[in-house]
């Protein structure tokens, strides 16, 4: 048993006073692809935000790759937020160079072969890209990172069900082996063949953890079955 | 090949894979495509694809070495085994579906006997 990447203990997290965890605490290992899984308001954007380090005012330990959230932190770790983060005038080689100059991990080849791996257009601003392509050069760029820790959030909400397929074989075939990936969604049925392990949020906890396999195993029944069942208790 | 969501996917990439062998279609000593290129193809996990090749190691049908890839065993007798196992697996659950009609081994017989030839006519 390799020692975990990821190790959070009771993180808490309120926006002014409603709180959004509730002393959360997870450990994952790396060399997995983890479906962070939960209905809206669960807190998995809250969680990915603060693993990612670009949210403060948080009570808890977090430790990344041994690194606590912060700069150190963000060089090892590759964050695709939900909401679209590019400029609406770039085309995909203005935000290849971008990614090149912040993040000293970046593949531009790499991200150049997903961009037409993909099939984005080169001569298009995001502007004039629908939204499946503007949620694939995000992938592409998050994805061409060397990072340790790649936490996705909700990266196939909202496209059509040929842009996810397209999109979760870009994802598996760029992933390393010994990275944790970790993809947040509330439709499981779109991961559920993918991903190693689940962890389900409610109220800002841990609801239910554990390997795919052995959950459907225990409980007979497909993760999204099992997703819905615990919801609705 | 179609994945049932509601039982545990390595088993069924175990069982895929001993059609795949039991049938020919990866022939003895034949190599096999690397764990990432199944794993594109089935839309799964590399990991689960991993863990599923571990399983058709251990059960024989193939051996993995560790510079030039994973093989088909070319020991016939086993792929034979494999084969008849899978057979008598599907066997088993035609005649307990049989038996819940109320059938007799000699209707059931005659049944096979009949959809054995059609089958083989529409082919």
């Amino acid at each position: 048993m390799t020692s975990p990447i990821l190790e959070v203990t009771h993180l808490t997290k309120a926006y002014r006073g409603r709180p959004a965890l509730r002393g959360l605490s997870l450990s994952l290992q790396p060399g997995q692809i983890v479906g962070l899984m939960g209905d809206n308001g669960s807190g998995k954007t809250t969680l990915l935000k603060i693993l990612a380090g670009v949210l403060a005012d948080w009570e808890g330990t977090v430790s990344l790759a041994s690194h606590a959230p912060g700069p150190a932190s963000k060089q090892l770790v590759s964050f695709l937020p939900d909401a679209s983060f590019l400029p609406d005038s770039h085309r995909p080689a203005d935000s290849i160079s971008l990614f090149s100059r912040f993040f000293a991990d970046f593949d531009e080849a790499k991200a150049r072969e997903m961009v037409d791996f993909f099939g984005l257009p080169w001569d298009r601003s995001l502007k004039e890209m629908s939204k499946g392509m503007r949620e694939k050069l995000q992938i592409s760029l998050a994805m061409s990172r060397r990072a340790r820790i790649y936490l996705l959030d909700e990266p196939i909400s909202g496209v059509d069900p040929a842009s996810r397929d397209v999109i979760l074989r870009g994802i598996l075939q760029n992933f390393a082996e010994d990275a944790l990936l970790v993809i947040s969604t509330h439709l499981i049925q779109d991961v559920e063949q993918v991903v190693d392990s689940v962890v389900f949020l409610k109220d800002g906890q841990v609801f239910l953890e554990g390997a795919a396999d052995d959950l459907r195993d225990a409980h007979g029944s497909s993760l999204d079955a099992l997703f819905r069942k615990v919801y609705a208790s | 090949m179609q994945l049932d969501n509601s039982r545990p996917i390595w088993a069924q990439l175990v069982d895929e894979f001993r059609r795949n062998i039991a049938a020919g279609r990866w022939g003895p000593g034949q190599k096999l495509p690397p764990v990432r290129e199944l794993a594109l193809e089935l839309g799964v996990n590399p990991n689960t694809v991993q863990k599923s090749l571990s399983e058709v190691d251990r059960l024989g049908l193939t051996t993995t070495e560790r510079t030039s890839g994973r093989f088909v065993t070319r020991d016939e007798a086993l792929i034979s085994a494999a084969r008849a196992a899978l057979a008598t697996t599907t066997a088993d659950s035609f005649i307990s579906a049989a038996h819940g009609l109320g059938m007799s081994l000699d209707e059931a017989a005659r049944l096979v006997r009949d959809r054995w030839q059609l089958g083989k006519d529409s082919q």
